[in-house]
Parts: structure tokens; C-alpha cells; sequence
């Protein structure tokens, strides 16, 4: 593996991390992390997606009519989709039971859109293939980080084996309601990004504008 | 014969094959005119539905079988779960077969034997305007609108005797209808276990129908006081053995008052008038 493909992967896990940096697939962040396994079966399920629309994105990227553009992405993704969502409900019935939705809604996910529109459009089809599977792994560290805080201390387990004996079961872990509802996905969120851009302070953007300290006396034409 | 077949396919071929020449020259055509040209775009969407929809359809039908029995094992291991049967690498098909499925009607509670037991789909049914009833606003306490006129009840015999009656349950709670299944002894009226296949709660709080150790609750508990009536139902708080009446209680779930409710709701309904009270009654009697 060549230093440019090597960056290609790496780059997205933090340096431009799709949730943490560009706050995208924020949604499904948020409803797929309660559990462990549901959060890794979604993982794979866009890590596979993103990869794939990219690849073939990236292969008739020349023929695709600049006016009609996003539709052709986004039929492309959508058929992947549904394509894994059936075998989901084929193989990992049980899961795909409990993401439900969610699988589906893949096709609305930034990352996979944002990756196919600005690189798979103009790079090829092996490249476009690894920064899809790149930013796929970073969505998918964040996604195992919310997930193993929410359900160590949501519900006292990971992959539903007991860590933590909980106090109505006899233990001494009284488990945190909160982490189990989508709210703290959030928080979870908003503390990585902050961690993130205190270690690389390059990630921090620069304000908009700045307020300026006082206005009094200065007349306005 | 075999000559014909051949004679056939050259036959194929010549009339087959300038249309496949033509399509090529005119995909080089397309291909070659400038993207934003009409005809290009025109095509190139064309294009790109009809490979989507084979990959699609294709995926779809090859992998229906294998979806077909996932819902059906899954379904099976439910039921078997309910009366406490399931067993841990145990061959679920071959413990079902100790089922016997029959359809009732809820409005007579009768068996029916008109409907063919495998292949009916109460859930389905309840969606049909010809199998169902709309409820009245007043009764419909479980909140589910419509139900089936037929149900298909699971019972579990040794010889004449009715040992686990397993019956088909929903209703509302807080985000979702829970569909699950209640377990009831010969005698129609003590539970052996409740469960709930589908629902939507709140991972950890409503969610928590599904907890085994709560749902260990349910047993033994009655469902009919004195006047026949449904009385079982879901308390605030953990229920005190040593209080009269608390065979009737299970439990409230901590942290969900709405799905309690709903529960609570459902089994009063599919124990009710509406539900599957006659049918109940009428195993009584048979046995009385």
C-alpha cells in the first residue's frame, strides 16, 4: 500500500474525521448506539455502502451529466441499500430487526452523499473505493466509542455480556438512564469533539465574526 | 430434435444479433456526445434505473426464501419461548411440531376450520377490511384501531388435556405497537408467560418488556377476578406478595408509566369481551 492510499484511509479516522470534523451522519450516530452490536452491524452496513457507491460512482464519473448528477448518486446508494438491507434480513435477522429503520436510512447519510459528490466524482474507482472504506472507519470509530460509553454505562453490559452487575440484579452499578436515550449521543459527541480539538487545535474553525467589544459612541451611517 | 434446436438458435442469432450491433454503435454514439446533451442525459438515466432495478429485484428475490424462514424460526422460537420450551441449540422445528395451531372466532370464540392454519396472517387480517372490525373508540383501550375477526391460537395437548394455551397479543405502548404473545394454562385464566416479538420502546426503559427476568414475573399470576372480568394488569412500583389481590399484579416497568399502561391496556383488551374471552370461556366449560 502506496503513502497516498495509506493517507487516503487513515486521514478520515481523526485528522477529518466525517462526525467529529464535518459533523455529518449525525442522526444515525444517534439512534444506532445504545447497543454495541447494533452500532457494529451499522458500521459495516455504511462502511460497506460508502466503499461500494463510491467505486462505482467513481467509474462512469465521466458520463454522469453534470444536470442530473446527485439523482444518479443517489440511485446508486439507494440500490446498494436495499441490497444490504436484504441481506441483513437474510443473515443477520435478529439485528436487522432492531436497527429496523435505520439500515434504510443510510441513503440520507451525509457521509456516503458528501463522500460520492466530492471525491468519487472526480477520482478513480480504486481510489474513490478506499477514501469511501476511510471514511467509513472513521464514522465507524466514533460510532464504537458512543456505543461501548452508552451501553457500559446505560445498561452495565457490552455485546449484551454483563460487565457491571447492575443494583436491581444484586450488583453495585446503578446503571444511567440517560446514556440509553438519544440525547446523550449527543453529549457523548459534543465531549469527542472538543477532546479532538484540544489535542489538534488545528480542527478548531475560526469564528464567523467576531462580536466586537463595545459599539457605544461610534455613529452608525 | 436435435437438429431443429440448432437450426433454431442460427435462426436466433440472425435476427438477434444486427439489433446487438446496432445497440453498440449507438451506446458508442451516447457515450461520445457531450454529457449535458439531452440525449445524453436522457440515456445515461435510463441506463442507470434499469441496471439498479435488476441489482435490486435480483437481490430481492434470490435472497426471499432465506428471509421467508428467518420470520417463521423466528416466530416459532417465540411461541416456543412463551410456555418456557425454548431450549438453548435445541431444533425448534421439531419442538413446534408438539403445537397444535387452530383458528378462532373471536366473536363466537369457536374454532374455525375453514381457514387454513399454516397460511393464515392475523396481522395481516387485521389490516383487511374483509377479515377485520374497526373498534369503537370507547373499547379500543389497546389503542390498535382495527382487529382480526380470526385469531390462531397455539395449543400445546397431552391426550385430551389442554396444558398452554398460547395467544396473540398487541397493542400500544409509547413510540410503538408491541406484538408479542400470552401464555395461558388448561384452566384459562393462569399465566405461564408473556412475550413481545416486535416493539419500539425505549431501549432500557419501555424496552424492557422484553427483560426475562421481568417478564419471570408474569407467572402464576391470574387474569379473571370473581365477576370474570380482566383484572390482570401492571402496578407502580414491585407488588407485595403478602398483599390480597396481588396475584393480579405484575411490576410496573421502572421509568416507563406509558408502556406499563400499555401493557396493562393490551391484556385487558385481548383478555376482554373484544378479545378472547369467550374463547376462553368456552375452553372452561368444556372442561367444567
Amino acid at each position: 500500500m502506496n503513502s497516498d492510499t495509506k493517507k487516503v484511509i487513515l486521514d478520515p479516522l481523526v485528522d477529518n474525521n466525517p462526525i467529529t470534523l464535518q459533523v455529518l451522519g449525525i442522526c444515525s450516530a444517534l439512534a444506532v448506539t445504545s447497543q454495541l452490536s447494533t452500532a457494529l452491524i451499522m458500521c459495516l452496513a455504511l462502511t460497506s455502502v460508502t466503499a461500494c457507491s463510491s467505486a462505482l460512482i467513481a467509474m462512469i464519473r465521466k458520463h454522469i451529466p453534470s444536470s442530473i448528477r446527485i439523482i444518479v448518486q443517489m440511485t446508486i446508494i439507494a440500490s446498494l441499500v436495499i441490497v444490504v438491507d436484504q441481506i441483513l434480513k437474510a443473515f443477520a435477522y435478529e439485528i436487522s430487526k432492531q436497527l429496523s429503520v435505520f439500515v434504510g436510512l443510510i441513503i440520507t447519510n451525509c457521509i456516503v452523499m458528501g463522500r460520492a459528490e466530492a471525491y468519487a466524482m472526480k477520482n478513480p474507482p480504486l481510489a474513490s473505493f478506499y477514501d469511501g472504506l476511510g471514511n467509513g472507519f472513521g464514522y465507524s470509530l466514533i460510532l464504537i466509542v458512543v456505543a461501548v460509553i452508552r451501553e457500559l454505562f446505560g445498561s452495565g453490559t457490552l455485546l449484551g455480556i454483563k460487565i457491571l452487575p447492575l443494583a436491581h440484579d444484586g450488583g453495585w452499578y446503578v446503571p444511567n438512564g440517560l446514556l440509553l436515550l438519544p440525547p446523550s449521543a449527543f453529549f457523548i459527541i459534543g465531549l469527542l469533539i472538543w477532546a479532538i480539538r484540544t489535542w489538534k487545535p488545528a480542527q478548531v474553525e475560526k469564528p464567523d465574526y467576531e462580536i466586537l467589544p463595545t459599539a457605544h459612541g461610534v455613529e452608525v451611517h | 430434435m436435435p437438429n431443429q434446436t440448432k437450426f433454431d438458435l442460427q435462426q436466433l442469432r440472425e435476427t438477434v444479433d444486427p439489433w446487438i450491433e446496432r445497440s453498440k454503435r449507438y451506446a458508442e454514439k451516447v457515450l461520445a456526445l457531450s454529457n449535458d446533451s439531452l440525449e445524453k442525459t436522457v440515456m445515461v438515466a435510463l441506463a442507470i434505473c434499469l441496471a439498479c432495478a435488476v441489482v435490486v429485484s435480483a437481490s430481492a428475490v434470490a435472497l426471499k426464501p432465506l428471509q421467508v424462514k428467518n420470520k417463521s424460526l423466528d416466530m416459532k422460537k417465540n411461541i416456543l419461548d412463551v410456555v418456557g420450551l425454548l431450549e438453548e441449540g435445541g431444533n425448534i422445528h421439531d419442538a413446534f411440531e408438539q403445537f397444535e395451531v387452530r383458528i378462532v372466532d373471536l366473536d363466537t370464540g369457536d374454532y374455525v376450520d375453514t381457514i387454513d392454519a399454516n397460511t393464515y396472517d392475523q396481522r395481516k387480517a387485521a389490516k383487511d377490511p374483509k377479515l377485520s372490525v374497526a373498534i369503537g373508540r370507547d373499547q379500543d383501550i389497546a389503542h390498535i384501531k382495527r382487529r382480526a375477526k380470526y385469531a390462531k391460537v397455539y395449543l400445546l395437548k397431552k391426550g385430551d388435556r389442554i396444558d398452554a394455551i398460547v395467544l396473540p397479543v398487541h397493542g400500544y405502548g409509547l413510540w410503538s405497537t408491541m406484538y408479542g404473545f400470552l401464555a395461558l394454562q388448561g384452566d384459562g385464566e393462569t399465566v405461564i408467560g408473556i412475550n413481545f416479538y416486535d416493539q419500539a420502546e425505549t431501549p432500557g426503559l419501555g424496552g424492557e418488556v422484553v427483560n426475562p427476568q421481568w417478564r419471570a414475573l408474569w407467572k402464576d399470576k391470574k387474569v379473571f377476578d370473581e365477576s370474570g372480568e380482566p383484572k390482570l394488569g401492571l402496578i407502580k412500583g414491585n407488588v407485595d406478595p403478602a398483599r390480597p389481590g396481588a396475584e393480579y399484579e405484575v411490576d410496573g416497568l421502572a421509568g416507563a408509566t406509558l408502556t406499563s399502561t400499555g401493557v396493562t391496556n393490551l391484556v385487558r383488551y385481548w383478555m376482554g369481551r373484544q378479545g378472547y374471552a369467550r374463547y376462553l370461556e368456552n375452553i372452561r366449560s368444556a372442561k367444567g
